[in-house]
């Protein structure tokens, strides 16, 4: 080989290979796991998850011999051990904004569309190890969340519910569907506003501004729309019980995923026409 | 080989990029040379695909940057706007982009020994400083062994040993057959690096010649003359073209001839010479005459319109 004289001080390659799906998901994978931000919020997310239902239910065990027989016919067990889904879905949706507007922010973006300039299949990654993420970890947290609320219910003999009861297991995990959608919404979201505060402002327009709003709406009006707005929609991913103005688990969980694939694709459509 | 034809970008009213050809060719070192402002980096981020041209078109390597299967190893690039994540190591950094392409992880140790880097190689590149900053950028460019390397203000903010490292980097770049594009400012970074020159200025096409060619184009050259019979000389030189000062008793510059012409006139004349100096105009000083009425930014006092946002 004669490449050794010329190749004094810059090291050459020998092999070259080429940008797959498969490598920008790898690439992705250590992007995601090398930031400080991501170890906080997904345990943040796992906490609360935990968390919020051994809270609630520790509560409603000391508190339960004052509590009227009314206010007790209101209390339900899933309620107690998919509170923390609540609260989790903001730590889940803040770093699905980040995965992409940090990128933004900090300049990364360039290195990134520079290494992978047809940009979708980064779009692609982002999407697949976020949502891969927030699922395998969602799926036990929720699970755990149940059984702990359950135990600690269960030491005063209240609020028993069976895991294999109609609805129950469809319920739980739908807890943690609901919040790996509401990553993948949200990174959407980060994708087409490019700004994390523009981001997280948005987000929380959609899922905790607006739906309080439609009760100054008349009852009527309310009661039709609601149901169809994203976060009422996805909220039947984890309810057991169905009302009249809300749609069924499959009927709403399928209009989010309908909702989210939207936000996806205006994000990639945008992704790939915008200058960086 | 990086080939623009008729490459033009539009942000709003402003034409960063007017209509300029040019091509880079390989195994030499091309300098890219204009004022701030003029047009360089957005010329750049065109070339990778990170801006969409308003009309006209750039290749590299005969493809659409978009278009190559293994991007990183045809262009490797270094933009002048921080590109990394701050939050992330700078070997992790690295092996991110490394692993798009398949690209080992040896491969990202090597160079980040390359590049000084071993020490700090685990911290956050939010604390590096901007020398470290411009090292870890430069180790990115070069990490799939590229075959054309563009590098858009490399030597800012690099010590004196840092700036040395550079140019032979770049001579050494050009030297293994690549093609080489380096943008800068400064015109006496250019003439210690660059063969060749593409000048802007306010996004259109100056120049693009040979930096031999630059200086003897862009500069008319002055010839110094001493002679006790200076009056005689200058009525004996003067003609249609050629303009003579005085800035001392028995000196002249004279412009618009060579020495040689001067001195076959003095001897046909018989003038005494004391002293033929033909004095070039540094390249510096050339780049300042192509580029004045190109400066974006004018200093105070250079420009009517800064009295009148003064007023």
């Amino acid at each position: 080989m004669s490449s050794a004289a010329e190749s004094a001080t810059i090291p050459r390659l020998t092999q070259h290979g080429r940008v797959t799906q498969a490598r920008v998901v790898v690439s992705e994978w250590t992007k995601f796991v090398s930031v400080r931000s991501t170890q906080w919020s997904l345990g943040v997310g796992v906490f609360l998850t935990i968390a919020f239902p051994i809270l609630f239910a520790a509560i409603t065990s000391s508190r339960w011999g004052s509590m009227s027989a009314h206010e007790r016919a209101h209390r339900h067990p899933l309620d107690i051990a998919l509170a923390g889904v609540n609260v989790a879905q903001l730590a889940i949706a803040v770093l699905g904004v980040l995965v992409i507007t940090g990128e933004y922010s900090t300049g990364m973006i360039r290195s990134t569309f520079i290494a992978v300039p047809k940009r979708l299949p980064v779009l692609w990654g982002k999407i697949g190890v976020y949502a891969a993420v927030s699922l395998v970890l969602m799926v036990p947290a929720v699970i755990i969340g149940f059984f702990a609320s359950q135990a600690i219910l269960g030491r005063h003999n209240l609020l028993q519910i069976s895991f294999t009861a109609p609805g129950v297991a469809r319920s739980i995990i739908g807890g943690a569907v609901y919040v790996m959608h509401v990553g993948v919404f949200a990174l959407a979201i980060g994708a087409i506003v490019r700004s994390t505060a523009g981001g997280i402002a948005t987000f929380a327009g959609i899922f905790f501004v607006i739906p309080p709003l439609m009760n100054i709406l008349p009852t009527s009006w309310n009661n039709a729309i609601s149901q169809y707005l994203p976060s009422n929609a996805g909220r039947q991913l984890f309810s057991l019980q169905s009302s009249v103005h809300n749609l069924t688990p499959t009927a709403g969980g399928l209009l989010f995923l309908g909702y989210c694939a939207i936000a996806v694709a205006v994000a990639a459509m945008l992704l790939v026409r915008r200058d960086v | 080989m990086i080939e623009a034809i008729e490459l033009t970008k539009q942000y709003g009213d402003k034409r960063a990029v007017d209509g300029i050809s040019f091509s880079v060719r390989p195994g030499i070192v091309t300098g890219f040379l204009g004022p701030n402002g003029s047009g360089k980096s957005t010329t750049m981020r065109l070339i990778l695909g990170l801006d969409a041209p308003t009309s006209g078109d750039v290749r590299v390597n005969g493809k659409h940057y978009r278009e190559h299967a293994a991007p990183l190893h045809e262009v490797g690039a270094l933009l002048e706007a921080r590109s990394v994540h701050t939050g992330r190591s700078a070997y992790n950094h690295l092996l991110a982009l490394a692993q798009t392409h398949g690209i080992a992880r040896s491969r990202v140790n090597d160079l980040i020994d390359l590049v000084g880097l071993h020490e700090v190689a685990r911290k956050r590149a939010g604390q590096f400083s901007l020398g470290m900053g411009q090292r870890l950028g430069i180790a990115a460019a070069l990490l799939g062994d590229p075959a054309t390397v563009m590098l858009d203000e490399p030597v800012n903010g690099l010590d004196p040993e840092g700036i040395h490292w550079i140019r032979s980097l770049l001579k050494e770049l050009a030297a293994q057959g690549r093609t080489v594009f380096v943008s800068s400012h400064l015109m006496s970074e250019m003439a210690l690096t660059a063969d060749h020159l593409i000048v802007i200025g306010r996004g259109r096409l100056l120049a693009d010649m040979s930096v031999d060619e630059f200086v003897r184009t862009a500069s008319g050259s002055i010839v110094r003359v001493r002679s006790p019979q200076a009056t005689r000389l200058r009525e004996a030189v003067l003609g249609p073209n050629v303009s003579v000062t005085s800035s001392e008793t028995n000196v002249l510059e004279i412009e618009g001839v060579t020495a040689e012409q001067v001195g076959e006139i003095a001897a046909a004349n018989a003038i005494v010479l004391h002293e033929l100096t033909p004095i070039q105009a540094s390249l510096e000083e050339a780049f300042m005459e192509m580029t004045r009425d190109e400066v974006e930014f004018k200093t105070a006092g250079a420009s009517s319109e800064h009295k009148e946002l003064a007023a």
